[in-house]
C-alpha cells in the first residue's frame, strides 16, 4: 500500500516538469517566422514577424469598397445648402457622395441623424456636427501638411473610426484622484503597475501627456562620455521616454530595431528610414492633439470626456492598431480627393 | 616548459578514439593526438581566414575588425566569401576546433582512466555557441541570424537582438541564466575563500582541513554542502548558467517574436486576480 502510494507520488513528481514545460511552451510561439533585414548584415537590425499573428491582426480590419464615382452636378454644395463651412466649394454630387461615405465610415448604424437634425440639416446644435466638421478639417490638414508621415496613402475618417462613432483606441489623461497608498510612497510617478500603454512593462502608464500633448524633450541620451556638471535627464525621464517607445512598438506591432540601431540611440546614422517617418508621426500626433482634439473638450458632453474632463485624444494605436501601416496600407484617400486640404 | 618529476609516469599510450597509435605522442608538455592535429588545423585555418577578412575589410583597428554573417536574403545557402561566406567557413572552423579540443580532452581522460566531466563541461559551452550560430539561424531560416565575429560588432549585435524583443531582461530563460551566473560566482567566491581561510590560519597556527571548512558553514548558515558537494554544485551552477543562456537566445525569434515584457501577460491573465 505504502509502496503503491510512493510509486504514485514518484510518478506525480516526474509528471510535474512535463506539465511545467507544457505550460511554458503554451505561452510561446512556434517557427517558422518571417524576417525583414533593416540594416547591414550582422548588425541584428532585423524585424521578426510571426505570420500567424499578423494574419490575426489583419483579420481584425475590413476595408470598405469605394463608393462608385458620380457625374458632376454643376453646382457646389455651398450654393445649395446653408452653413457649409468646410467643403462648400465641392461639387454637390461629390459632397453628397462624401456624406454617404462618412456615414458608412463613422456612424453606419446611427445614420445621418447622428450628426444632423433631420428637420434642419444646417442646425449646429448637435455637438457631433461640430466635432465632425472639425474632424473633416483635421483630416484635410493631415493629408495636406503631414505627407512626411502619411505619404500618398493619406488618411480618411475610416483610418481611425473603422465603422465606430468613437475610434476604438483613444487616450485620456489618467484620473488624478487615483492613489493606492498614502504618505511618502503615495507618488508612484505613474509607474510600477503593468502599463497597458507601455507594452505591459512597469514603466510610466501615461507616456502621452508629456510627449503627445506636451512638448517634453524625448531625447534623454547623453552626448558625452563623462559627466561634466551639466544637469542630465534623470532616470525618471528616461523611463518616460522608454514608455513612449514601448507604446509605439506595441501600436505598430514592431520591435525597437524597426527604427533604431541601438548602437547609439542619439545618432541617426545606421538607423532605418522608418525612424524619420516615426519622428514626423510624433510631431503630427502632438499637433493634432493640441490643435484639433483637446480643444474639443468644451464641445463634448461629460460621457465623452475623460476622468479629468479632457477630450479623447490620438496616439499611435488610434490609426495603427498593431500594424506598421494602418489598414495594412490600403489607400482609401484616392477615392476621396476632397479630403486633401490646402495647407 | 619544465616538467614535474611525477609527470612522465602518466604518459600512457592508448585510449585514443580514432587512428590507433597515429599522433599518440607528446610535444613538450602537450599531448598531441589526432584531435590535437585537427584542432591546430581548424584553429590556424579559421584564424587565417579572420586575418584575410580583416585584410579585405575597411580597417585593421583590432576593435573594429568585423566578420559579418551573410544577408538574411541568402537564407541557409552559401554566400560569396566577401559577403558572409568567410563567416560561414570560419564558423565551421570554430566548431571543428572546439569539438576537436573536446575530443582531445576525452582521449586524455581515457588515458588517465578518469571520468569525462571536463569534456562534458566544455561540450556545454560548445553547445551554447552551436545554438547561437547554427540551431537558432536554422530555426529562423537564415545564416544571417548568426552573430558577427568582431570585438565591438558582436556587442552591437547583442544589443540590437536584445532590442528586437524590446527588453531582454524580461526573457524568463535570461532571468534564470543570469541568476545562475551570479550564483556561480557566489559559490566560487565562498568555496575559494573558505579554502584559503583554512590553509592560511595565521602566524603560528596549524593549517585547518575539511572539518573546519564544514564547521564554518554549519555555524554561519546551518549547512555545509561538503568537500565533494561544493564541486558538484559549482559544476551544476556553471553548466546551468550556460544551458539557460542557450535557451534564452534560441527562444527569442523562433519561439517568441514579440516583446519579452508581453510574454508575462500569462501572469496577468491568471484567474487568481
Amino acid at each position: 500500500m505504502m509502496n503503491l502510494r510512493a510509486a504514485r507520488a514518484t510518478r506525480g513528481c516526474r509528471a510535474l516538469p512535463v506539465v511545467l514545460l507544457a505550460l511554458v511552451l503554451a505561452a510561446c510561439e512556434r517557427p517558422p517566422n518571417e524576417v525583414a533585414q533593416q540594416g547591414f548584415r550582422g548588425t541584428g537590425m532585423l524585424e521578426v514577424v510571426n505570420p500567424r499573428l499578423r494574419e490575426e491582426a489583419l483579420a481584425g480590419i475590413t476595408i470598405p469598397d469605394p463608393l462608385p464615382p458620380v457625374p458632376p452636378s454643376g453646382t457646389t454644395a455651398g450654393e445649395v445648402y446653408q452653413n457649409v463651412q468646410v467643403l462648400g466649394d465641392l461639387d454637390l454630387a461629390e459632397f453628397t457622395r462624401f456624406m454617404v461615405a462618412i456615414t458608412e465610415w463613422v456612424s453606419p448604424e446611427e445614420g445621418c441623424n447622428y450628426c444632423h437634425n433631420p428637420a434642419d440639416l444646417a442646425d449646429d446644435n448637435i455637438y457631433t456636427k461640430i466635432v465632425s466638421r472639425r474632424m473633416i478639417e483635421m483630416t484635410r490638414h493631415i493629408n495636406a501638411a503631414w505627407t512626411d508621415h502619411v505619404g500618398a496613402t493619406g488618411v480618411t475618417c475610416y483610418t481611425c473610426h473603422q465603422g465606430e462613432i468613437v475610434p476604438a483606441e483613444m487616450w485620456w489623461a489618467a484620473d488624478p484622484g487615483s492613489r493606492r497608498t498614502r504618505g511618502l510612497t503615495a507618488g508612484t510617478a505613474g509607474q510600477n503597475l503593468p502599463a497597458v500603454n507601455a507594452g505591459l512593462t512597469s514603466l510610466p502608464a501615461d507616456p502621452f501627456t508629456p510627449y503627445l500633448l506636451g512638448n517634453t524633450d524625448i531625447r534623454v541620451h547623453t552626448m558625452q562620455a563623462l559627466p561634466d556638471g551639466t544637469p542630465l535627464p534623470a532616470t525618471k525621464q528616461t523611463e518616460e521616454t522608454y514608455a513612449l517607445m514601448m507604446h509605439i512598438s506595441d501600436a505598430l506591432g514592431v520591435n525597437c530595431t524597426y527604427c533604431h540601431n541601438s548602437q547609439h540611440f542619439a545618432s541617426w546614422e545606421g538607423n532605418s528610414p522608418n525612424r524619420v517617418t516615426a519622428w514626423h508621426a510624433i510631431n503630427m500626433t502632438r499637433a493634432l492633439n493640441t490643435e484639433y482634439l483637446e480643444p474639443l473638450a468644451t464641445e463634448l458632453p461629460p460621457e465623452r470626456r475623460g476622468p479629468s474632463g479632457d477630450a479623447p485624444k490620438a496616439n499611435c494605436t488610434t490609426c495603427h492598431r498593431g500594424l506598421n501601416k494602418p489598414l495594412n496600407g490600403a489607400n482609401m484617400l484616392q477615392y476621396h480627393p476632397e479630403l486633401i486640404g490646402n495647407d | 616548459m619544465s616538467m614535474l618529476s611525477f609527470e612522465r609516469k602518466y604518459r600512457i599510450r592508448g585510449g585514443t578514439l580514432i587512428g590507433g597509435d597515429l599522433f599518440d605522442f607528446w610535444a613538450g608538455p602537450f599531448y598531441v593526438g589526432f584531435f590535437g592535429v585537427t584542432t591546430i588545423f581548424f584553429a590556424v585555418l579559421g584564424t587565417a581566414l579572420i586575418i584575410y577578412g580583416a585584410a579585405i575589410g575597411p580597417t585593421w583597428n583590432i576593435w573594429q575588425i568585423n566578420i559579418a554573417p551573410p544577408d538574411v536574403s541568402y537564407g541557409l545557402a552559401l554566400a560569396p566569401l566577401s559577403e558572409g561566406g568567410l563567416w560561414q567557413i570560419i564558423t565551421i572552423c570554430a566548431l571543428g576546433a572546439f569539438v576537436s579540443w573536446a575530443l582531445r580532452e576525452v582521449e586524455i581522460c581515457r588515458k588517465l582512466g578518469m571520468g569525462l566531466h571536463v569534456p562534458f563541461a566544455f561540450s556545454v559551452a560548445i553547445f551554447a555557441y552551436f545554438t547561437l550560430v547554427v540551431i537558432r539561424p536554422v530555426l529562423m531560416g537564415a545564416w544571417g541570424h548568426g552573430f558577427p565575429y568582431g570585438i565591438l560588432s558582436h556587442l552591437d549585435w547583442v544589443s540590437n537582438v536584445g532590442y528586437q524583443y524590446l527588453h531582454f531582461h524580461y526573457n524568463p530563460a535570461h532571468m534564470i541564466a543570469v541568476t545562475f551566473f551570479f550564483t556561480t560566482t557566489l559559490a566560487l567566491a565562498m568555496h575559494g575563500s573558505v579554502i584559503l581561510a583554512a590553509t592560511n590560519p595565521g602566524e603560528g597556527q596549524t593549517v585547518k582541513g575539511a572539518e573546519h571548512e564544514n564547521c564554518f558553514f554549519r555555524d554561519s548558515i546551518g549547512y555545509s554542502i561538503g568537500a565533494l558537494g561544493i564541486h558538484r554544485l559549482g559544476l551544476f551552477l556553471a553548466l546551468a548558467a550556460v544551458f539557460f543562456s542557450a535557451v534564452c537566445i534560441v527562444i527569442s525569434g523562433p519561439f517568441w517574436t514579440r516583446g519579452w515584457p508581453e510574454w508575462w501577460n500569462w501572469w496577468l491573465e491568471l484567474p487568481i486576480w
